[in-house]
């Protein structure tokens, strides 16, 4: 379990900014960090790894303490058990991809999983090149790769597929939760990709001005935002029906006609030509992939 | 025929001149890029010093510096048995002091260019800093080395008020081949001072076209 309590003074965008975040982090989960540019996300994985430092805090990881401000312990980025998936990626120009890999070795650690990265992240082919020549996705799985070596228990990625297409996007995802389970990792994750979100993450933590103002599971947190599984349309009616108890409302909808069902107090109040949202959760649609 | 020995001396006076200063400017450089220390101003001020001032007034200060009559200077000649005053030794640090922003700003600026997240990275994956610095940090600014390295060979070469006043014209000792052109000149030997300019200039000339060469990736293209 890592329990996190900083509090830090940021100079945002936008003047002056405390961070001061409390929470804790189950062992092997997978943490989402969500939130607009500028909240403090990568400030906190940077504090995490030793390259910042708070202006008071702890950081207590399965029992050991890598920070207390008040005792004055303070680990070295060096000391610290951490795999870190830098947002440029971070790879070393002056190695090839293998090089990479082995450089991040710790003294006298075998080198048989270097081996085993490479074919688990399916790097075989890209082993010898230099990586700029390697593309965006290739980057992204060298560094993954090489952040695991030294098989940290704490795996941090700071928005490690933004930069990428869907298709590849999707593959590093798989990646990424593969290697999350084979290593029994925690991983912490920036994304701003709610789909992504969802798919991967066992809880999100979503921040505001350097502060987590909601966190659980990501259906908890998004469940009253965007993703509120609601279809809505705007259109105009063309037709009002009266059947029994219902209205049958005709539609106009963009090119379409939609017949929708209004029950009577609804359709007692409207006329041709009112403007209307239609609206329905999303239990039960029906899919029918086209492209 | 000319005398070759200025020549010698001048090469020889850059090359340990360079060397030294290699091993100086990096950990100085290194500092000077990283440190948020409040110094960083007044050492980054003494080192470009020598770009602007007079090299015969850093000449004059340490003439007056290293002179046995002086208590500094006294106190080498007993203590460590140094004569800094028309001596090689004396050339020597002079030089390194003339020379030394042409190697430290390409270096620090190397350094300063260079994505600070490499640094970090390698502290994450549990590196020195000396294993940073030697495996990561060096190895990516090559281009800056190199351009430190020959810029500092080529101003020691061209170096000519310093030497002047704390060398003097002490053949095989201090007599490098810019003195001994003006020398050449002051006893209207004017085809030997034409020499030794022509062998200054070609040379010059070669080595920074080399690294020019270089550093433009220019030779990359007949590799492979």
């Amino acid at each position: 379990m890592i329990e996190i309590s900083i509090q830090k003074k940021l100079t945002a965008a936008l003047g002056e900014m405390l961070l001061d975040i409390n929470t804790t982090i189950n062992k092997g989960s997978l943490v989402t960090l969500y939130g607009k540019s500028g909240v403090g996300k990568t400030t906190i994985l940077r504090i995490l790894a030793g390259l910042l430092y708070p202006d008071s805090g702890k950081i207590i990881v399965n029992g050991d303490t890598w920070l207390n401000t008040t005792t004055k312990i303070n680990l070295k980025p060096q000391k610290r058990k951490v795999g870190f998936v830098f947002q440029d990626y971070a790879l070393f120009p002056n190695m090839n991809v293998k090089e990479n890999l082995l450089f991040a070795l710790n003294k006298g650690q075998n080198s048989s999983i270097v081996n085993h990265l490479i074919e688990i992240i399916e790097l075989g082919e890209l082993q010898h090149r230099k990586p700029d020549t390697l593309s965006g996705g290739q980057k992204q799985r060298v560094a993954l790769a090489r952040a695991l070596v030294q098989k940290p228990s704490i795996l941090m990625l700071d928005e490690p597929l933004s930069a990428l297409d869907a298709e590849i996007r999707f593959k590093l995802q798989q990646y990424i939760l593969a290697v999350h389970k084979e290593y029994n990792l925690t991983t912490l994750l920036i994304s701003h990709d709610i789909s992504e979100i969802l798919r991967m993450s066992d809880k999100v933590l979503e921040l505001e001005h350097g502060k987590i103002v909601r966190q659980g599971t990501p259906n908890e947190v998004f469940n009253h935002k965007e993703l509120n599984a609601k279809f809505q349309f705007t259109g105009t009616i063309i037709e009002i029906e009266k059947q029994d108890f219902l209205f049958i409302l005709t539609v106009r909808i963009g090119k379409d006609l939609v017949k929708v069902v209004a029950d009577e107090s609804e359709g007692a109040q409207l006329i041709i030509g009112d403007k209307i949202l239609v609206s329905s959760k999303a239990f039960n649609p029906i899919i029918h992939k086209i492209g | 025929m000319i005398d070759w020995e200025p020549l010698i001396l001048t090469f020889k006076l850059a090359f340990i001149t360079t060397v030294l200063l290699l091993a100086i400017s990096i950990p100085l450089a290194y500092w000077l890029a990283y440190t948020k220390s409040k110094l960083k101003p007044i050492c980054e001020t003494i080192v470009s010093m020598p770009l602007v001032l007079p090299p015969t007034v850093i000449g004059f200060y340490l003439l007056i510096a290293f002179s046995p009559a002086n208590s500094f200077g006294n106190w080498l000649n007993n203590w460590l048995g140094l004569k800094l005053v028309f001596s090689f030794e004396g050339l020597l640090i002079a030089s390194i002091i003339y020379s030394l922003p042409f190697m430290v700003h390409p270096i620090q600026a190397g350094f300063t260019n260079l994505s600070s997240s490499l640094k970090d990275m390698s502290y994450v994956l549990g590196k020195s800093r000396t294993t940073t610095l030697f495996k990561i940090l060096l190895p990516n600014i090559k281009s800056s080395l190199l351009t430190g390295i020959v810029l500092a060979f080529a101003h020691t070469i061209g170096e000519f008020g310093v030497v002047l006043m704390i060398g003097g014209n002490i053949p095989g000792k201090t007599k490098v081949a810019s003195i001994a052109i003006y020398d050449e000149v002051e006893s209207l030997n004017y085809a030997a001072a034409n020499t030794y300019s022509l062998i200054l200039v070609a040379l010059t000339f070669s080595i920074l076209l080399a690294v020019y060469l270089i550093n433009g990736g220019y030779l990359k293209q007949f590799k492979k």
